[in-house]
């Protein structure tokens, strides 16, 4: 994306994709249509389909974000949001599967050393899926408070503990898993790790029965006695709460890109029962009532999508876009889910019906309100943001 | 193995309509894909360079824009590319556009193969290929289901309306190939940024060496007399309500048109 500054006429901001973006996105689209889209009912059913996602890594979707050097795209905050958007038409929960997974890819980039990249990232956009473990059961928003724990025996850190809803828990090859190093520190006292699948005492625990977002995988994870080198510590000691509170800056604009194509998708349907639908004479399209949740619609997805190219742009530029992304990510998923269930309104009992998708969407949209920080956490974070300037 | 593949850049079918007034194309928000049956040809290409070895060239005769559609059969994987594009080639009709690809295909030399979709979705002639194997003196074999390879030879199978035919021929040959001959792949992200770091070189009507009496316009001895669009005999109709009173009414509204 090329931001523009037209000093002669005041500030004027043009938001334009390269030609590569342009590219890329239509490959997505027509991805997403031909190979996901008509699978997301069937996910909602039976969970995540394994020859799906072989396709997904077959076509190079995994390696969207990283640099050629790692065998990746090369595409940044921008070409990732486009990305996500266009998936999320089609299924949100392939998209916060691979939301979820470049995540974890993106703090191995900007905190592993060239040994830990060149073990991981190649991996990382050709076949295996990687996953970001900070929740546990009693530490959510409240992520200071986690309780598993890393001990340095000498040689080795052990590691033990329980994490939770952990997104991609199951089906990844690589975790990174947060873990307290320091027990009389705060967030200092947390260390981030990269832990192998396979590692021994290492297991995946239950699986959570969710709400929405079914075609996506949340597990449990459980930490039992497991050995890892002194090669496996991402960054520095006590770095690991500084590090997820930056890698969550950037996913919260990945999960409004989500929740924009979510709020298209359910629009989309919304406009075409509305026009084909006749009621007292006429399309439904034409009474006010209609309308009005139409417009209210555009009016949510037209900002949604102003305030998320915004946020990406400023995180290409390596600006600080911890407030703007928060705020971002409370309109979006609010947006979301207001758009969903506007949507279900105007199908009516179709909406109700699980044959018309809406009903689908609205389960999904809910964990955009939660998921990456609730909107009452990132409120207090922006509000002590806006005064404590 | 060295093959040319010639696509043609065409209207997205879905935004294509015709603009009611001046019966032309209306061209406002259309976009620029490469023609579908093409995109067979550039997978065949592809799978044959693979197996076989040597390398693929795309060439495409059009305005500017057309180097998008080169863009993209690079980034599904082939090696080269050549923009065919100048003022005089405009207007050309599928003799006119048969000359300057045949020359193409001549200056890129050493070529064994030239591969086309079968036809274009927009004028639906099926008529350049067979075209180019006359000015280039090549064998051609038509609407191709199957292509194996042995040694410098081809057998092909054909595609007809009443049943297949299978044909063999010797090296080098022009192919037009139908749907039927393969799944065309998504171009890979990495490959779509690699593919914009490729030169496309523009050839002109000079660069090729063509007599300017053959090209564009002067060389095509095809007139269009008219485009329009056909018209619509009736309105449709949508009956609704469960299916079974669609099926109710439907079968009243079929009865009263003495339809059944």
């Amino acid at each position: 994306m090329i931001a523009d500054l037209n000093k002669n006429k005041g500030c004027i901001m043009l938001f334009e994709f390269t030609d590569e973006q342009k590219m890329i996105q239509k490959m997505v689209k027509e991805f997403t249509k031909n190979e996901i889209k008509p699978l997301d009912m069937e996910m909602d059913r039976n969970g995540f389909n394994d020859e799906l996602w072989k396709k997904i890594k077959e076509n190079g979707l995994l390696g969207i974000p990283l640099p050629e050097e790692y065998g990746g795209a090369g595409g940044n905050a921008v070409t990732g949001a486009l990305a996500l958007r266009e998936i999320s038409r089609g299924s949100a929960s392939v998209a916060v599967t691979l939301d979820a997974h470049w995540l974890a890819t993106d703090i191995v980039f900007h905190h592993g050393t060239r040994e830990q990249k060149e073990k991981y990232l190649h991996k990382a956009s050709e076949d295996s899926i990687f996953a970001f473990a900070l929740t546990e059961p009693s530490a959510g928003s409240d992520a200071a408070g986690i309780q598993s724990s890393a001990e340095f025996d000498g040689t080795h850190w052990v590691l033990n503990g329980t994490k939770a809803w952990i997104t991609n828990g199951g089906i990844s090859d690589l975790y990174i898993i947060l873990a307290k190093t320091d027990e009389k520190k705060s967030t200092k006292g947390i260390s981030a790790f990269l832990v192998e699948a396979e590692t021994p005492g290492f297991s995946v625990g239950k699986k959570e029965d969710k709400m929405g977002i079914r075609g996506s995988m949340t597990s449990e994870l459980i930490m039992n006695n497991i050995k890892l080198t002194k090669e496996s510590l991402l960054g520095k000691v006590g770095d690991g709460f500084k590090i997820a509170m930056m890698a969550l800056d950037g996913a919260r604009i990945s999960i409004s890109a989500i929740a924009l194509g979510l709020s298209e998708a359910a629009r989309e349907i919304a406009v075409d029962y509305a026009i084909q639908r006749t009621a007292f004479g006429r399309p439904i399209a034409q009474h006010q009532s209609v309308q009005n949740m139409i417009a209210n619609m555009d009016i949510g997805i037209r900002n949604t999508e102003l305030m998320m190219f915004d946020t990406a742009r400023m995180k290409d530029l390596e600006k600080r876009h911890t407030k703007e992304a928060a705020m971002l990510k409370i309109y979006s998923s609010e947006t979301t889910m207001q758009t969903c269930k506007d949507a279900i309104q105007i199908l009516g009992g179709n909406g109700y019906s699980r044959d018309y998708h809406v009903e689908r969407y609205l389960r999904d949209a809910k964990i955009f309100e939660i998921g990456e920080g609730t909107s009452e956490i990132l409120r207090m974070l922006v509000g002590s943001m806006s005064l404590n300037k | 193995m060295n093959i040319v593949v010639c696509i043609k850049q065409v209207p997205n079918t879905i935004d294509v309509r015709i603009d009611p007034v001046s019966k032309n194309l209306d061209r406002t928000n259309i976009t620029g894909v490469i023609n579908p049956f093409d995109k067979n040809a550039i997978e065949e290409a592809i799978r044959l360079r693979d197996k076989h070895g040597g390398e693929i060239t795309v060439i495409s005769m059009g305005p500017p824009q057309t180097i998008d559609a080169l863009r993209e059969a690079l980034a599904m994987g082939c090696d080269h590319a050549r923009l065919l594009s100048c003022r005089e080639m405009a207007g050309a009709d599928t003799l006119a556009t048969g000359y300057v690809l045949s020359k193409a295909v001549n200056k890129i030399g050493a070529v064994d193969m030239v591969l086309f979709g079968s036809h274009a979705v927009d004028a639906d002639t099926g008529q350049t290929g067979p075209i180019v194997a006359e000015f280039l003196d090549f064998r051609q074999i038509t609407f191709v289901s199957q292509i194996d390879m042995e040694g410098n030879h081809v057998t092909a199978e054909r595609m007809l309306e009443e049943g297949r035919e299978r044909v063999r021929s010797k090296l080098p040959v022009v192919m037009t190939v139908t749907k039927h001959l393969n799944t065309p792949r998504y171009s890979k992200p990495v490959n779509i940024m690699k593919a914009f770091r490729k030169d496309i070189p523009i050839w002109n009507y000079e660069d090729l060496g063509c007599d300017i009496n053959m090209i564009g316009i002067p060389g095509s001895p095809t007139i269009v007399t008219e485009i329009f669009e056909p018209k619509r005999r009736s309105e449709v109709e949508m009956i609704q309500g469960s299916p079974e009173e669609m099926v109710k009414e439907l079968v009243a509204k079929l009865t009263a048109d003495h339809a059944i």
